[in-house]
């Protein structure tokens, strides 16, 4: 398949964006005004970038409590999640939901999980709606490690097989949940996706060392997907640099073995990704000064508002329990 | 509505034709379970629906109860009323992460963009040695969180109704069938109104002075037994069929015991934070003045019920025991109630022609 550099400039630009809000919250959050958990992707943008690229608007998107990414990929609305984390009333959830519940039913993306794995079904259920109405949406359902784990990914992948659903599952292999690492959890020798594939599920590993065949993988295999109704998973290993949950570095609680969060961060997809962009003539320097220096304002205008916006009332905050 | 209609047609016809009907008129409701394309057909409550209407619309499924809430709620925010099936309530406790922490929550945490309307059909075993793990009747759990409704129905006359105000309702609601309130025959002699009672409306079976005994599912039914006979004996009892346990009817409930001044409840589950708790604690806050008596409760043990025929008639209540609790709180004399006429069924059965809890 010939590389596409429109698409693959605006996967740079995604996760560029990914990396700014991400970066801007770690910033933010000392001062004590965004109040709830946040679990940040750094490090693992590129993954919302890549499958991102491949979704249309009427495709649905359900995500975890580490969601920004995949939210902000789908087209998610920026400054209601900003919002959303101040706990503001212009929040995508009116304030209620906080940074891992995001919404934004425009852009096809219904919610995100709080409880690991929770989301997958709905997921399937989205599959499934598409397929009942004969649409050629696909539901998109993102996951962790850890959601391998539950009982409801398993019986989750065996329905979507029984029913050929229209789905694309991505789990994103951090290789910890929480503090826990993955060789603790799950036996050495099985990989994800080759378990997924015995299970009956079109499955494989994506490469995300070289960029572009990365790219191209990602798309073929979305492809694939929509063009035989069938569900497919794609297991894509990354890493979480900063703590699970919050703005910080965690390096000093060893659980990570030394060494390894420095060999993940020099592996930094996006600065990988610019150096490809330039040497291939895609963009040039300028360019990318320009593009950073639009995606910054965009970050600083939104959580300005954010700032700027007001609380929700006691009334706004008890109604809708009952439709 | 019950002009004309046989006085052979069940609570579990009653289902069956209300989903008949939904299927037919709303291209929106789908049902799904495991079972539902079976021979059994879920006690007969989906014959001839899966052949009729096909698998896009009767899906069989796996024996996946989380996956399939999920995927049922998935459906609901998409588009669809699915109504999903249960053969034992004890079987769904296995999706209590879907129910919790998804369905019920779903409308508020996304700030009321998208409700859930989602119908999920749960069936309480009795008898025949159901045990610990199939007889289980925990509707109270059900209420105890923000966002569902419960809706008990226990007679024939409300069963396709209710069910059909449930799927139509955009909420979730768990439609909880005691398994003997199916063979429930639909007798229009047995009451005075054929009114239609929505979601959240509790009904004023029986009239009367003395006593107010509020109840629901099969308890009603056991509880209207008893109020008949000592209607016989010039016992002027009211009896309410909450048939919703949420939303509670709280004015019906309250303004029945403001009148006789004394209250029993009949509750199927365990008696420690029962919903029989619920509505003597309601009682007590709106109408403490008016009552004559302490409130009485008749409900399940704190303990597991067992599944031997030797010991589970110790294990569950019937009419004699409602209508024996109701003189006692009265204080009449047992002796002079003939009430061996209400325990003329053996413990374990709802009727002669009851063989097989399957």
């Amino acid at each position: 398949m010939k590389t596409n550099f429109e698409s693959v400039i605006k996967c740079f630009e995604i996760a560029l964006k990914i990396r700014a809000v991400e970066e801007k919250i770690a910033l933010e959050y000392p001062k004590g005004e965004i109040r709830c958990p946040v679990h940040l992707s750094i490090g693992q943008e590129f993954i919302s970038a890549v499958v991102g690229i491949n979704q249309d608007t009427k495709d649905t998107v359900v995500s975890t409590h580490r969601a920004h990414a995949h939210y902000l990929a789908k087209g998610g609305n920026l400054n209601q999640m900003i919002a959303e984390m101040y706990g503001k009333v212009t929040g995508c959830c009116k304030g209620r939901g906080g940074s891992m519940h995001l919404i934004d039913l425009s852009a096809g993306f219904l919610g995100s999980s709080a409880i690991v794995g929770s989301s997958i079904p709905i997921g399937v259920g989205a599959a499934l709606s598409h397929k009942l109405k004969s649409s050629s949406s696909l539901s998109f359902v993102f996951f962790g490690d850890g959601a391998v784990e539950q009982g409801v990914f398993y019986e989750s992948i065996n329905f979507s097989a029984v029913h050929k659903l229209p789905i694309v599952f991505i789990c994103e292999n951090n290789f910890y949940s929480v503090y826990t690492n993955l060789n603790q959890r799950q036996p050495q020798s099985r990989e994800i996706h080759k378990m997924v594939g015995a299970i009956g599920v079109k499955s494989l590993k994506i490469d995300s060392s070289n960029i572009l065949n990365c790219i191209r993988e990602t798309k073929e295999i979305v492809s694939y997907a929509r063009s035989s109704s069938e569900p497919v998973f794609l297991e894509f290993e990354t890493y979480r640099w900063l703590e699970h949950c919050g703005p910080n570095d965690d390096n000093d609680l060893e659980y990570r073995p030394k060494g390894e969060l420095e060999k993940w961060k020099a592996k930094d997809w996006l600065i990988n990704f610019e150096k490809v962009l330039l040497e291939s003539e895609s963009l040039g320097a300028s360019q990318i000064v320009s593009m950073k220096e639009r995606v910054d304002l965009e970050v600083e205008l939104a959580f300005n508002q954010a700032k700027k916006d007001p609380f929700p009332t006691l009334d706004d905050a008890i109604t809708d329990t009952y439709a | 509505m019950l002009e004309g209609v046989s006085a052979e047609i069940t609570f579990g016809h009653q289902i069956r034709d209300g989903l008949d009907q939904l299927l037919k008129q709303d291209q929106s409701c789908i049902i799904m379970g495991l079972g539902v394309s079976d021979p059994k057909a879920i006690f007969s409550t989906v014959s001839g629906l899966y052949s009729k209407y096909g698998s896009r619309r009767v899906i069989e499924t796996p024996t996946s109860e989380n996956a399939m809430t999920g995927v049922g709620i998935g459906l609901a925010i998409t588009g669809f009323k699915p109504i999903m099936i249960h053969q034992r309530l004890d079987f769904f406790l296995l999706a209590m992460d879907q129910l919790v922490n998804n369905a019920a929550k779903w409308n508020y945490m996304y700030g009321g963009q998208q409700s859930v309307p989602l119908t999920i059909r749960l069936i309480t075993g009795r008898g025949w040695g159901q045990g610990p793990t199939h007889s289980q009747n925990l509707h109270s759990w059900f209420t105890h969180i923000p966002g569902l409704k419960v809706v008990v129905p226990a007679f024939a006359k409300d069963a396709k109704h209710l069910l059909i105000s449930s799927v139509n309702d955009p909420n979730p609601v768990i439609f909880i069938e005691d398994r003997w309130c199916h063979s429930q025959k639909l007798d229009k002699n047995l009451f005075s109104s054929n009114n239609q009672y929505s979601i959240g409306q509790a009904e004023v079976i029986k009239y009367g002075t003395q006593i107010t005994i509020i109840s629901s599912g099969y308890s009603s039914v056991m509880s209207l037994r008893a109020v008949q006979f000592l209607s016989s004996y010039g016992v002027d009892v009211e009896l309410i069929d909450l048939k919703t346990l949420k939303p509670l009817d709280t004015n019906t409930i309250v303004n029945s015991v403001k009148k006789t001044g004394k209250l029993l409840v009949i509750d199927s589950g365990p008696r420690i934070a029962s919903f029989a708790s619920e509505i003597v604690s309601k009682i007590s806050e709106l109408a403490f003045d008016c009552l004559k008596i302490a409130p009485q409760i008749i409900s399940a043990h704190d303990i597991p019920e067992p599944t031997s025929f030797g010991v589970t008639k110790y294990f569950k209540y019937n009419a004699m025991d409602i209508a024996y609790k109701v003189i006692m709180i009265l204080g009449k004399d047992p002796m002079k109630f003939n009430l061996s006429l209400l325990n003329d069924l053996i413990h374990d059965v709802p009727d002669e022609n009851f063989n097989s809890p399957f």
